[in-house]
């Protein structure tokens, strides 16, 4: 809601500032968004009349005029404007006038004539773009006058964002009363006088949809003459509102929809036929509107229609065939109470909105139908002259206004303050609340202006918003102590993260709506779930995986020239599910994803630089699980390279993958050679144990290292599971300490060197048990792998 | 004995010209070994007459310490200069770069998420997590925004398709986090039925959400936290008494200015939006909102099952993203969402 400060202060003056008036609106919970000045300063520019205008002898564009600035004594002024002439009234700004950007008027010779003053373009003064030649004023300007004065140049625009619940603040009159309560300044507000009617002409009206529409205020008034000019006063109020003048007629609807916040139309009365109805739309009804925009309409759109054909999109926007023209000398007036319901969402459906719709949507004050017609009727005669009918109404139960209780009690309780019952009465008549007060129980009936006051909360809000919400006191809160959990056997994401960062990883966070083509390339998702209305097609499916977003962080990094790319990402994914818990038909789980590319360390001087590969990020996320061991089995999977994939499997279940980058896809994403990616279910790696202590021996270790040659496809894990499963006792460490194939091993097969622990936690060990045991291994080795021992 | 300060001051100066340790050894040797001049000397003493004897004795004597003296002294510099020798060989280029793995880091809204977490745990607030696909329930009806509520439209609000390919019904993304509290309040409540009081709701909930919005300023994915303390006797006093608070804690400016305005949001009744203003800094004197907050309406408390004469309480919401780039100077939301290295890596 965009407004003049001057205009409103006709209603109401408070002995406020400007700056202090936006305060107060914007504490009020009637947050100033904006608030502008109508012309920059300047100083010393008057109404002035030119008398004469003679060519200059020495130059062909310029003029030399005598002009009159009302001070008795005629000003000789040289101007360049080619619209001047003699007679008309201008701006003119006198010597030692400051005009914007700091330019002062001084008495000089213009091609060897004196010029004392300078005549003004809107330009100059800073208040129109309008440079093509001098602002003309109107010809009752009085000559003399500041202009700043004459025009009203020191008036403030200012918008409001008005919260959906203060519709009764869509006009002027409602800003008042605001201001009015707030100040404690009486507001004056319009009252028009009931116009004479002299015409017997009336059109009937019925309330089909009585729900929808239950006032209609109709009134014909003939004999108008469409094409006067608006007054200036009226033009220059509603274009400070942001409202274009048109016509004196569609002025003035907007003038008193602006005053009192009531949307009117007017209708060509000679393109009516017989009654006028409020009417849902009919099956395939179908309306030209003003904005020369044919929408059919669905059957809940409230309409006026006459007995023909429809007139109007009621509370949205007129009908172009029934409209007025400059050439309308006949007109149907309406001014209604459309319900919030009947209206809200409709325009929007269609594509567009009105001053009308935004106002009907959030209610309109059902109480000021008649006021609103009649000032209209008062303005129209003024304006554009005619003959007034009676004014018909019609009336069908109007939106109930329930009776609030309030207990002073309950505002202490809700506002942590005590308020007296005298100081809720004193707010109550402050805002204009009718109420009955019975001890400490207030019973208040909300006026037909305000939508917002149902409960009792509702008043405890108007009671606080005029007291002021900075006058509440903020003290520490007081309450029980009680200590939350701390849980030791669940490990907190944070420092899931932080593990992650500490191995070089940086965090990213990716849009949860992702490229179908990822969900097909890195999940095998042929179906993803859709969005029914994305913001973009490429954002147009849920991811399932994270991995497809820190491809694209890998790949608009490498643009960028990083060359190193680690990157994690925790969030949630999204699959289609019957039994989704807590949501039906979702399975929505937390990941964690993570990626790295490039230098397997940072790029230094005292490492050889080499390629990040499988078993580095595979360490990282051995070090992200500790004390966790899982598992890793050999896997297939849409995203990765299937020979270079796992399952990280923990506690037999299957937790996350982990891999190379599918060739595929490295080279459809244009990647120099393959990340290394892995995903987990954020679930399991939250998962910790609580530590068990275990005896530690104070024997001393025996340490036997052993070489065998197994088949190339013996998986690691295979061997180590069993050899450490049919190991005597006293063997506590199985480690793997050296890979070797080549020279002296033959192909297709591997040496595997183990170092192997033994220890006893009552005694030391003796030569002979610890050879027995190693040739133990050995032999299990021999017949379980058909390894063959290296010496 | 003119002779034995000769031979005193010919040995120091022969230990002197010495640079080597065998060197140092062998010159010794010349002086005090077996034939030494010192211990010829010495060995002469014998022949001389007995009334000599003792001062003669005590004149070598004095000059066999000497030499010792000088000698050890010479030993011990040799040997420093060895050492010295050794460390300069040894000397690093300190200023050379260290080996390894360096740190990464979190996001920089992350951070801000566990200072917020943090702090609110402090006073006794758990945090919550909940569904991102929510229910129309949980994200609208249970909060007081009834069916022909504006933000419900399509205009707002992501919607999903059903396997058939048409909008699926009551399902979407969430448009802010308070269904988190409308599921924590239902499971309070259900925890705690066969009390007569039930202990007091405090919670956070973090989380990211949606709406159909994209510009410099908005992002159609985001960050909110809302809050949430429920009990006998919590205020409008008390909301602002842990607002305020917490936000002079997150900014950590005691003499940050806070105030409450009058607002309307759907779920909170009296409603208040927040706006704060630094006394110092780019944006110093400057209201800005950062964070919208209300008394929770009775309505949003009777569809959890609480009975609003009973309890009372307060929710806030604030965006972590925006405090995040008033708290390190960031002027673009977009960058939190770009994945550029660049940029993350200056919150390491």
């Amino acid at each position: 809601m965009k407004f003049s400060e001057s205009w409103l202060r006709t209603f109401v003056d408070p002995k406020l500032s400007g700056e202090e008036l936006s305060h107060l609106l914007t504490m009020a919970g009637l947050e100033v968004e904006e608030e502008e000045t109508v012309a920059p300063v300047f100083s010393d520019v008057v109404v002035a009349q030119v008398l004469e205008v003679n060519k200059h002898p020495d130059a062909d564009r310029l003029n030399v005029c005598r002009v009159d600035i009302g001070d008795g004594s005629p000003k000789q002024i040289v101007c360049g404007a080619p619209n001047v002439a003699a007679g008309l009234k201008v701006p003119c700004a006198l010597v030692g006038a400051k005009l914007p950007g700091d330019f002062v008027i001084k008495l000089a010779k213009v091609r060897g004539i004196e010029s004392s003053g300078m005549l003004c373009s809107a330009k100059e003064l800073g208040i129109a773009e309008d440079a093509s030649g001098l602002l003309i004023l109107p010809v009752d300007a009085p000559v003399g006058q500041s202009i700043r004065q004459y025009l009203d140049l020191d008036d403030r625009l200012l918008t409001l964002k008005l919260t959906p619940n203060r519709a009764d603040c869509l006009s002027l009159t409602g800003i008042a009363r605001e201001v009015a309560a707030l100040t404690g300044e009486a507001a004056r507000y319009i009252t028009p006088p009931q116009v004479s009617v002299t015409i017997p002409d009336v059109r009937e009206i019925i309330l089909d949809a009585p729900e929808a529409c239950s006032r209609y205020c109709g009134r014909i008034i003939t004999g108008v003459d469409a094409r006067a000019p608006t007054p200036e006063w009226m033009k220059r109020r509603i274009e400070r509102s942001g409202i274009r003048s048109i016509s004196a007629l569609v002025d003035i609807t907007n003038y008193v929809m602006l005053e009192l916040g009531q949307p009117l139309h007017a209708f060509d009365n000679t393109k009516l036929c017989g009654a006028i109805h409020a009417r849902m739309a009919k099956p395939g009804e179908k309306l030209l509107l003003l904005n020369e925009q044919t929408i059919a309409v669905d059957d809940d759109v409230l309409m006026i229609a006459d007995d023909q054909k429809p007139l109007a999109m009621a509370g949205v926007m007129g009908g172009e065939e029934s409209g007025i023209t400059l050439d309308t000398s006949e007109l149907f007036l309406e001014s209604a109470y459309f319900s919030p319901t009947a209206i809200a969402g409709r325009a929007r459906r269609y594509g567009f909105g009105s001053d009308a719709s935004h106002r009907f949507e959030r209610g309109v004050d059902f109480g000021a139908t008649q006021t609103a017609i009649e000032r209209a009727t008062q303005l129209i005669l003024e304006i554009c002259s005619g003959e007034a009918g009676p004014l018909v109404e019609a009336v069908a139960d109007l939106p109930p206004r329930q009776p609030v209780r309030l207990r002073v009690s309950r505002v202490g309780r809700v506002l942590g303050v005590p308020f007296s019952a005298a100081a809720i009465a004193d707010i109550f008549t402050k805002l204009g609340l009718p109420f009955v007060q019975t001890g400490d129980e207030f019973v208040v009936t909300p006026p037909s202006y305000r939508f917002d006051i149902e409960i009792e909360e509702d008043l405890i809000e108007e009671i606080v918003r005029l007291h002021g919400y900075d006058n509440i006191p903020a003290p520490a809160p007081k309450g029980r102590l009680s200590m939350l959990p701390q849980t030791e056997s669940a490990r907190h994401l944070s420092n899931i993260r932080q593990t992650l960062a500490n191995s070089g990883y940086q965090e990213v966070v990716n849009f949860a709506f992702v490229e179908e083509s990822w969900e097909s390339d890195f999940s095998g998702n042929a179906d993803p779930i859709r969005l029914a209305n994305p913001i973009a097609s490429q954002m147009g499916v849920m991811r399932s995986s994270l991995f497809g977003g820190l491809v694209a962080n890998l790949v608009t990094n490498l643009k960028r020239k990083q060359g190193r790319v680690r990157v994690f990402e925790t969030g949630r994914c999204f699959k289609r599910d019957k039994v989704g818990v807590p949501v039906d038909g979702f399975h929505q789980p937390w990941r964690l994803s993570a990626l790295a590319f490039g230098a397997a360390l940072p790029e230094q001087w005292g490492v050889s630089s080499r390629q990040v590969d499988f078993f580095d990020i595979k360490g990282d996320l051995e070090k992200l699980l500790a004390p966790l061991v899982a598992s890793f089995e050999k896997t297939t999977h849409p995203a990765l390279h299937p020979g270079r994939s796992a399952a990280v499997v923990l506690d037999g279940e299957i937790i996350g993958v982990i891999g190379e980058l599918h060739p595929a896809w490295v080279q459809k994403y244009d990647l120099p050679h393959a990340p290394v990616v892995f995903e987990l279910e954020l679930d399991a790696l939250r998962m910790a144990t609580l530590p068990q202590y275990a005896e530690v021996s104070r024997f001393p270790a025996v340490i036997r290292d052993m070489a065998v040659v197994v088949d190339q496809e013996i998986a690691l894990k295979t061997l180590q599971d069993g050899l450490f499963k049919n190991a005597p006792a006293l063997v506590k460490e199985l480690r793997l300490f050296d890979i070797y194939t080549g020279k002296g091993i033959d192909s297709g097969k591997k040496s595997l060197a183990f170092r192997i622990v033994m220890q006893d936690t009552q005694r030391t060990l003796q030569d002979a048990e610890v050879d027995a045991a190693m040739q133990h291994l050995v032999a299990y080795l021999q017949s379980a792998f058909a390894a063959q021992l290296r010496v | 004995m003119q002779n034995l300060d000769t031979i005193v001051r010919e040995a120091c100066d022969a230990f002197a010209a010495t640079q080597d340790p065998d060197m140092l050894e062998q010159v010794k040797a010349r002086y005090l070994g077996k034939s030494g001049q010192i211990t010829e000397l010495l060995k002469g003493l014998g022949k001389l007459p007995p009334e000599e004897k003792k001062e003669a004795g005590a004149a070598i004597n004095l000059a066999k310490v000497s030499i010792e003296t000088a000698l050890n002294a010479r030993r011990e510099a040799i040997r420093l200069a060895a050492l010295e020798a050794r460390l300069a060989e040894e000397a690093l280029d300190v200023t050379l770069p260290g080996r390894g793995e360096m740190r990464g880091g979190l996001h920089p809204v992350t951070r801000t998420l566990e200072r917020i977490e943090g702090l609110f745990r402090s006073i006794g607030f758990e945090v919550a997590d909940g569904p991102e696909i929510e229910t129309d329930f949980h994200n609208f009806t249970a909060l007081n925004t009834p069916d022909d509520h504006p933000a419900r439209s399509m205009h707002d609000t992501f919607y999903l398709q059903d396997e058939s390919g048409k909008v699926a019904e009551g399902i979407l993304l969430r448009t802010h986090t308070s269904p988190i509290q409308v599921r924590y309040m239902q499971q309070h409540v259900e925890k705690y039925k066969h009390l007569e009081t039930m202990p007091e709701i405090r919670v956070i909930a973090p989380g990211r959400v949606y709406r159909v919005d994209s510009d410099a300023t908005h992002s159609p994915m985001f960050h909110q936290v809302e809050g949430l303390w429920i009990g006998e006797n919590v205020s409008f006093a008390d909301l602002k008494g842990v607002v305020a608070d917490f936000l002079r804690r997150f900014f950590e400016s005691d003499d940050l200015q806070v105030r409450f305005r009058p607002s309307f949001f759907p779920f909170t009744e009296p409603s208040a939006e927040i706006d704060v203003a630094f006394m110092s800094g780019a944006l110093k004197g400057r209201w800005l909102e950062i964070a919208g907050c209300g008394m929770v309406h009775p309505n949003v408390l009777r569809h959890v099952g609480i009975d609003p004469e009973k309890y009372i309480g307060f929710a806030f919401g604030m965006g972590p993203d925006r405090l995040t780039m008033l708290r390190y100077g960031v002027n673009d939301l977009r960058l939190f969402f770009d994945g550029d290295l660049r940029f993350l890596r200056q919150f390491v």
